[in-house]
């Protein structure tokens, strides 16, 4: 049998092992090492990407066997287009996050280890198949972030540490809960429970999965919602859905700027991920059920954070509240690709257009706010840690490259025609105008004021008359040149060329839908 | 085999009696080998136990007549729930001996004590005649009580004389249910029986079920922490030296959960159904309200001392839901909070107090721990999200289990005990970030860092294996749990728990 994705996940959880293992005292050894492992990763993660078979929305590298067997438990691993995105996309925001902490010499060596392990945790959620281990990676992404933030982080780094670990939690225990009673209602007399999303979704499909929950609860008639808001909440919390959000711009802002490229860049991603692997597929009726609230929670989640993040003076809050935003219209997409769309023309196509939005938009959204966040840590590190939206003015006359650079990831994030951010959203409101056109008009707000909010920050921070301060602001070096450039190019090669990752997830996004229409 | 692992505990006892007063070193020594030796025949007899057949049918050890005319046998047997706990026991008799490695004070009867409790603790594991394990488990009081009283700290002779008073009472209750039962069996058998699994099989009625079951359920039920009468734990564990705390969470209160299920759900089944939802109210406050006075306790044993009223409650809660997987969860749990608790008690007792003697967390805010004992730091991180039932660890896969079980049975208390996993969660972090991880600067107002006046030991070897040891257990069970599963579920198909399980029926 296959193994490489056991063995993906394996080398970054290794890897995080013998850089701890090293000690302290050796920051060049443990940099070199740490790079080195994310650079496998990122190797294995290519070599997936050419072996994937792009036209089959088939779960491939598929591995499988017996672990738990009382509790029903197989070790399940597969990659489908969305998770082979996923993938790449943290293999590639990785290595960026450890260059970018190159200079970081304060224990060195766990905060590498931390880094990778982060990565493990990350690249496990995204091939797991099975709840139980799921799960495990789900939290185990959970730990290092948290001590990254606590051990590294601003000055207000203790309650942004604890803010974060405890809503996640919360989140976390409601949804095990939630499964815990998928479990049994799904188990019978000989067999034990299911926690197989892949043999869900299709009980789901057939309704089974509501009328085996009633039956085990004592034909409690909601039963199903309320399982489902359990589950809801585990991944709302992580994307986060408005009014969840709460613990995120404290996060953001206290954690380290390569931690951060890592929360926003993949972990959030982890919210959307569930939504689309487990949540839609397993959930179907249910989301469909209270598919009013759910679409006015998004809404709420896109405008809301546009115009909290006009609100922002400090360059990282701004980034991380529109990250909540650009999240948004994931959460819109996915729940009018659920909606029943009757009388909708070429509804399929609709759901089809919607979905390839969302998941464009987590890679895309990754790609661009780890860049943007990379470019906050540049500056920072030229300012000496000032990042307020007043303390910078005419920085372009001194830092030409990189504020062209930086416009650059910021017109992505704005959503330009010919850049990645555009196409993503384009599908996103493509699709959503026919299956929910009053929630598209009012998400349209959010466009509109996010283009004002980073508008508001170019001209703050680029243009205007230098302030004398920064006269001697240094632009770009060649290293940093290069760090920044792949992000940069792949912006413009997926603006024009969205083909190559639609080509990867076209199949599994019709299989998809197939799934969630009933 | 396994009936050697008690014998060889107080032999332990013997030879540590028989050597000079000052012979320290000599004695903790002998206290290792014994233990290892204890932990080894255990693990080796349980293999061989497992492999020899259904480890879910009591296999007998030693069987032969006791006090005839009361119909007490000495009557040694395991089936895979005495396996678990009998190689929990093991290891937590190594790991506490590791722990207590630097005991200077009377070493010889410190640790002659120890062996006595580990002894006790076997004997009742093992036994399967009612008296016989009585017996054993009135045996491990006393050691309990020097324990505390001469090795302790804080308030040591209050914490040992309530954590002795609270058990003779549970002790009591129990006498008193078992002479009740001993009673009417012989009027049904037509002949004196303590047999537990003759005993099992005995028709008792309804009505006397019903009153003599929360009797004796309780009274094993306030060792194993049940709230209301938990209040003896945090204190005897704060009092109690190291190695006493990781006993007493570690092992002593599964005693009181062991008898819980060993005697008194399998003698009254019908008891145990009628009082199912008393039991699971009772497991759900103590789990809330233990994690809830974790979380704003200052002394940092007192966390710990809650947090296994709270877990335990875990336990309560899994039998209380007298179905097979939450029962499971039950066992398992038992096995978890064993090793997490002890390496908890460990960090905190012997890696952190023996050093800095405070347990205050305004003081420990003030040393930043986490980069002074780092190793201490990352056991007391790796035990804190074990027990916060992170997955990976022992921990995750029992409460799982204990809260599938209740979802069947209880689905509001399940959401309730999941509110307790969230602050059980919240008291850990903020134990970890007071005691290791505060920002607060090491340097005291006038400028001058006091600390360095007395650099603090680093953590010894001993300290290091035990810990490594107890995160390796708990690691391993987390990740391959069928490795104790196998020995637990037989248990609950055999015929001890089959009344038990169809409805208390007869």
């Amino acid at each position: 049998m296959n193994h490489s994705l056991t063995i993906l996940t394996l080398v970054p959880l290794v890897g995080g092992i013998i850089v701890a293992g090293l000690g302290a005292g050796r920051n060049n050894l443990v940099r070199g090492l740490s790079l080195f492992f994310s650079l496998i990763g990122l190797t294995g993660a290519l070599c997936l990407w050419t072996h994937f078979n792009g036209t089959s929305g088939e779960l491939q590298f598929q591995e499988k066997f017996p672990w738990a067997p009382h509790l029903g438990v197989d070790y399940f691993l597969g990659l489908d287009g969305l998770g082979l995105l996923m993938v790449m996309l943290t293999a590639m925001v990785t290595p960026l996050a450890i260059l970018v902490s190159w200079s970081m010499n304060d224990r060195a060596h766990i905060y590498h280890a931390l880094i990778l392990w982060l990565q493990a945790g990350l690249f496990g959620t995204f091939t797991a198949l099975n709840f139980f281990h799921w799960f495990m990676f789900w939290e185990l992404g959970l730990i290092p972030a948290f001590f990254l933030i606590k051990l590294w982080g601003g000055p207000k780094r203790g309650p942004a540490a604890t803010q974060f670990f405890i809503y996640t939690m919360v989140g976390s225990v409601a949804l095990l809960l939630s499964f815990l009673a998928i479990w049994l209602a799904t188990k019978t007399a000989t067999e034990p429970g299911c926690f197989d999303f892949i043999t869900l979704a299709g009980m789901a499909k057939s309704g089974l999965l509501t009328t085996k929950l009633q039956t085990a609860f004592f034909g409690c008639k909601n039963i199903g919602l309320i399982i489902f808001f359990g589950a809801f909440l585990g991944f709302a919390v992580k994307v986060p859905v408005v009014p969840f959000h709460t613990w995120l711009p404290a996060a953001y802002s206290e954690a380290p700027s390569a931690v951060t490229m890592l929360l926003t860049g993949v972990m959030s991603k982890m919210g959307v991920y569930g939504f689309l692997r487990i949540l839609l597929p397993i959930f179907p009726e249910q989301i469909r059920h209270v598919l009013t609230p759910l679409l006015w929670l998004a809404v709420a989640t896109i405008v809301l954070s546009a115009c909290a993040a006009f609100a922002q003076r400090d360059l990282k809050r701004m980034i991380a509240y529109s990250s909540v935003n650009h999240l948004g219209y994931c959460l819109l997409a996915m729940f009018a690709a659920v909606g029943a769309a009757t009388g909708v023309k070429d509804a399929a196509i609709q759901k089809a257009a919607a979905l390839d939005g969302v998941m464009l938009q987590m890679f895309n959204h990754g790609l661009t706010a780890s860049a943007l966040f990379l470019f906050v840590a540049l500056l920072e590190k030229r300012s000496g840690g000032l990042r307020g939206l007043e303390d910078f003015g005419g920085i372009r006359k001194v830092a030409p490259v990189f504020t062209g650079l930086m416009g650059i990831a910021i017109f992505s994030s704005l959503g330009l025609p010919g850049l990645n951010g555009f196409v993503g959203e384009f599908l996103v409101f493509k699709g959503v105008f026919p299956l929910a056109p009053w929630a598209a008009a009012i998400a349209t707000i959010g466009l509109l004021v996010t283009a004002i909010f980073l508008l508001t920050l170019i001209q703050r921070v680029f243009c205007g008359p230098l302030n004398a301060r920064w006269a001697q602001l240094p632009d770009l070096t060649t290293a940093e040149r290069f760090l920044v450039l792949p992000s940069i190019i792949l912006m413009f090669v997926l603006g024009v060329w969205p083909q190559l990752i639609l080509g990867t997830i076209d199949a599994t996004v019709v299989k998809l839908v197939e799934k969630i229409t009933f | 085999m396994l009936a050697w692992t008690i014998y060889i505990s107080f032999l332990g006892v013997l030879v540590l009696m028989l050597l000079p007063r000052d012979a320290a070193r000599a004695a903790r020594i002998v206290a290792l080998f014994t233990a290892v030796l204890g932990c080894g025949l255990a693990l080796v007899g349980a293999v061989q136990l497992a492999q020899q057949g259904n480890v879910g049918e009591a296999a007998t050890i030693v069987k032969t007549a006791w006090i005839p005319a009361l119909g007490a046998t000495y009557y040694l047997a395991a089936d895979g729930i005495s396996l678990v706990l009998v190689v929990l026991t093991g290891l937590a008799a190594i790991a506490g001996i590791l722990f207590s490695w630097n005991v200077e004070k009377r070493t010889k009867e410190f640790f002659a004590f120890y062996l006595a409790l580990i002894g006790g603790v076997y004997g009742v594991f093992l036994s399967f005649d009612v008296l016989l394990l009585f017996v054993f488990y009135e045996l491990t009081i006393i050691p309990k009580y020097f324990l505390i009283a001469r090795w302790g700290s804080t308030r040591k002779e209050y914490g040992a004389m309530k954590l002795a008073l609270y058990s003779f009472v549970g002790s009591h209750l129990v006498l008193i249910g078992l002479i009740a039962a001993w009673v009417v069996a012989r009027g049904q058998l037509g002949h004196a029986s303590l047999d537990l699994v003759e005993l099992s099989k005995v028709a008792f009625p309804a009505s006397f079920q019903h009153w003599v079951f929360p009797l004796v359920f309780i009274g094993f039920g306030i060792l194993a922490g049940i709230w209301p009468f938990h209040t003896w734990a945090p204190t005897g564990h704060v009092a109690a030296p190291t190695a006493g705390s990781m006993l007493l969470a570690g092992v002593v209160m599964k005693l009181g959960a062991y008898g819980c299920l060993r005697v008194a759900m399998v003698m009254f089944p019908e008891g145990a159904h009628e009082w199912q939802w008393a039991i699971a109210a009772l497991a759900v406050t103590g789990i809330i309200y233990g994690a809830g006075v974790a979380l704003v306790q200052r002394d940092f044993k007192f966390v710990i001392g809650y947090s296994s009223v709270s877990h335990m409650g875990f336990v309560l809660l899994g039998l209380a839901t007298l179905n097979t997987i939450g029962l499971d969860g039950a066992v398992l749990q038992m096995f978890s909070h064993g090793i997490i608790a002890g390496l908890l008690f460990a960090v905190v007792g012997r890696m952190v107090y023996d050093r800095t003697h405070t347990r205050d967390f305004n003081d420990l805010e003030k040393m930043n721990l986490g980069k002074l004992l780092p190793f201490a730091g990352v056991t007391f991180t790796i035990a804190g999200v074990a027990s916060m039932g992170l997955p990976g660890f022992s921990g995750f896969v029992a409460e799982f289990q204990v809260l599938i079980g209740a979802w069947q049975v209880f689905p509001k208390m399940t959401m309730l005990a999941g509110v307790g996993i969230v602050v059980g969660v919240a008291y850990t972090l903020r134990a970890l970030q007071k005691a290791f991880y505060s920002d607060t600067p090491p340097v005291a107002p006038d400028g001058h860092d006091h600390h360095d006046d007395h650099p603090l030991e680093p953590i010894s070897t001993p300290e290091r294996v035990g810990a490594v040891m107890l995160i390796a257990a708990s690691l391993v069970i987390g990740l391959f749990p069928t490795l104790l599963m196998d020995w637990i579920e037989p248990c609950f198909k055999s015929a001890l728990f089959a009344r038990l399980l169809n409805g208390g029926g007869q």
